[in-house]
């Protein structure tokens, strides 16, 4: 890692009540990167990525973006400073169309000054510009057909893509997707990754949750697994396929597990 | 199609007085459209940001009574023997001072009740209203009390170029409420189709979601209870100047209760919903009175409720607009009640 990081978490801890469900979790995500974060159910991925976005507080450690101390910033404030999220379950408004969801995430974009909220000339200026930019972002994400359905009528995978142009939308310095390709087919899957790439090479840093291992082994730069809270492997997709501490926490211990693992790879 | 809707019902209630001699209608339909006013108030709370104030009357009461002593005036003591005199203001002043004072208790309320929201907010609504309500009921040097605030003037207004209206007559206040009414129906309008509304709509639809985008949720339910409750005070600022008379009565809670129907049955979290609601069951009572015995009046204000909400669950206006016939539609509730009683 030659680049700063943006995003470094430094010795995070979430306990509820006895449960240790993060233990001194600590790891850095470089500027520009596609980061996984990987490990079995229960492993504390989500709780981390709630931490890092402020709907947690941690119970020890602390997040650095961009230098900056995030723990005391309420979720809003986090977003405001670039860093968006998605959400594990399908997360969506509902009851409103996609493009509309899309403006809803647009209601900060390139906030006018006031008399451009009064005049009425002005007014539907901006208006039309926030929905040049919505048609764009559902464009991006492949959405541009859907734009008039209802999001909660959409496929499970058809809604992550609304919800990743919503984080996308706040246009983001660094976007934390939580296993946004559960749901997806593997023609899905292959044009999702396009995405994420396509959206790291507009220069937003990436970290990853996710479950689908041939698609995690593709798109990342680096891998981070976690399991029962702790960091067990950090590295590359090559290393990390290969890491005894990682075969074990996916497939138990023993012959049998080593030659799944062997075929899985293979 | 969404704009016919109300711009029809718009001409039909700018048309209605001059087909309706009756003062007693008028009258009715007058203080239908203040309660009116009053729901699409709630509705920006309880329709786009899904609080619910039980205590919204108080808003409105605040209104009356700032509107009432500022064109009074009052003369009253204070502790540390301090004493405030207040000459009479013109009754438009009263009317500001009602809107800034109203606009003013909500942003308060809201303040101290959202980080938590919920139930919460309910409940702090609730009681805010009762010790407004006591207020007004014992500090008898400055609301005379039970007494009641009474010579309430006419509202006037000094129009450029026009010299000065006084609200004299029925026809005169039922266009004042009517154009005030209108005002209101555009600011929320406006107020739902910014981004502002965006960010409301939302954080009602989803809260973690609409927080990881970066909507304030505190500032922005902040923002809805004042301008919600801002807009109560204006219409309690039209009802104590066109009924000139007012008492503690006024921060009764089935007064909220009233509102809340309306807002329910006409649609909550539309726009024509509080309107057609407000309508229906501003004037079912009139309509009722002159056909039925009391006792029976308020069996059927409750069926009718209770139908309505059974055949339409989201309330009337959704369900209008579900049957694709916005425009047909709106006509038929309205002039109902009127006829049965006319």
């Amino acid at each position: 890692m030659s680049a700063a990081p943006i995003l470094r978490i430094d010795h995070v801890g979430v306990r509820f009540g006895g449960l240790v469900a993060i233990a001194d979790l600590h790891f850095d995500v470089a500027e520009g990167e596609i980061v996984s974060l990987i490990g079995p159910n229960g492993a504390g991925k989500t709780t981390a990525f709630n931490v890092m976005t402020g709907f947690l507080k941690p119970s020890q450690g602390r997040v650095l973006f961009k230098g900056e101390y995030l723990s005391r910033l309420k979720p809003h404030e986090i977003s405001r400073a670039g860093l968006a999220r998605t959400f594990q379950r399908t997360s969506v408004f509902a009851a409103d169309t996609v493009f509309d969801n899309v403006l809803i995430g647009l209601h900060r974009h390139a906030e006018p000054p006031l008399l451009d909220r009064v005049v009425p000339a002005r007014r539907r200026a901006d208006e039309a510009r926030l929905r040049a930019r919505a048609r764009e972002i559902l464009e991006l994400v492949g959405l541009a057909s859907r734009a008039d359905e209802l999001a909660g009528s959409l496929a499970y995978g058809e809604q992550r893509l609304v919800g990743v142009a919503l984080a996308l939308a706040t246009e983001p310095t660094m976007l934390l997707l939580d296993e946004p390709v559960s749901g997806m087919n593997a023609s899905e899957t292959q044009v999702f990754v396009r995405l994420i790439r396509r959206v790291r090479d507009e220069g937003v840093t990436i970290l990853l949750v996710e479950h689908d291992m041939p698609m995690v082994m593709e798109v990342s730069d680096r891998i981070v697994c976690l399991n029962y809270g702790r960091l067990i492997a950090e590295g590359a997709p090559a290393a990390i396929r290969a890491d005894p501490a990682v075969i074990e926490a996916y497939l138990g211990k023993g012959g049998a597990a080593r030659e799944l693992a062997a075929e899985v790879q293979g | 199609m969404t704009r016919l809707l109300p711009l029809a019902l718009l001409v039909v209630l700018a048309l209605l007085p001059l087909g309706l001699k009756d003062p007693y209608l008028l009258n009715a339909l007058i203080t239908t459209g203040i309660f009116t006013i009053g729901a699409m108030s709630l509705n920006l709370l309880l329709g786009y940001t899904g609080q619910l104030s039980l205590g919204h009357i108080a808003f409105f009461g605040i209104g009356a009574y700032v509107s009432a002593l500022t064109s009074l005036g009052f003369d009253v003591g204070l502790p540390f023997g301090l004493r405030v005199t207040h000459e009479g203001w013109p009754p438009a002043a009263g009317f500001l001072l009602a809107v800034l004072i109203a606009g003013l208790c909500g942003y308060v309320v809201g303040r101290l009740s959202f980080r938590v929201r919920g139930a919460y907010f309910v409940i702090v609504t609730i009681s805010f209203a009762e010790v407004v309500r006591l207020v007004a009921l014992n500090w008898i040097e400055l609301t005379q009390g039970p007494l009641a605030l009474t010579s309430i003037p006419f509202m006037t207004l000094g129009l450029p170029g026009l010299g000065e209206m006084t609200f004299r007559t029925k026809i005169q206040n039922y266009y004042l409420v009517l154009g005030v009414a209108t005002l209101s129906y555009l600011l929320i309008a406006r107020l739902v189709g910014s981004r502002f509304g965006r960010a409301m709509r939302g954080l009602k639809e989803n809260e973690p979601l609409a927080l990881s985008v970066g909507v304030d949720a505190t500032r922005t339910l902040t923002i809805a209870a004042t301008v919600s409750a801002a807009m109560a005070g204006a219409a309690g600022s039209l009802y104590a100047h066109y009924i000139r008379i007012i008492d503690p009565d006024v921060f009764l809670f089935s007064y909220t209760v009233t509102m809340v129907i309306m807002v329910v049955a006409g649609g909550k979290g539309t726009l024509v919903g509080p309107v057609i609601g407000g309508l229906i069951f501003g004037l079912l009572p009139v309509a009722l009175r002159p056909v039925m015995a009391p006792e029976a009046q308020w069996i059927v204000y409750g069926a009718t409720l209770i139908v309505i909400l059974f055949v339409m669950p989201r309330g009337i206006a959704p369900a209008l607009a579900a049957l694709g016939l916005p425009k047909r539609a709106p006509a038929a509730p309205k002039p109902e009640p009127a006829r049965a009683s006319s």
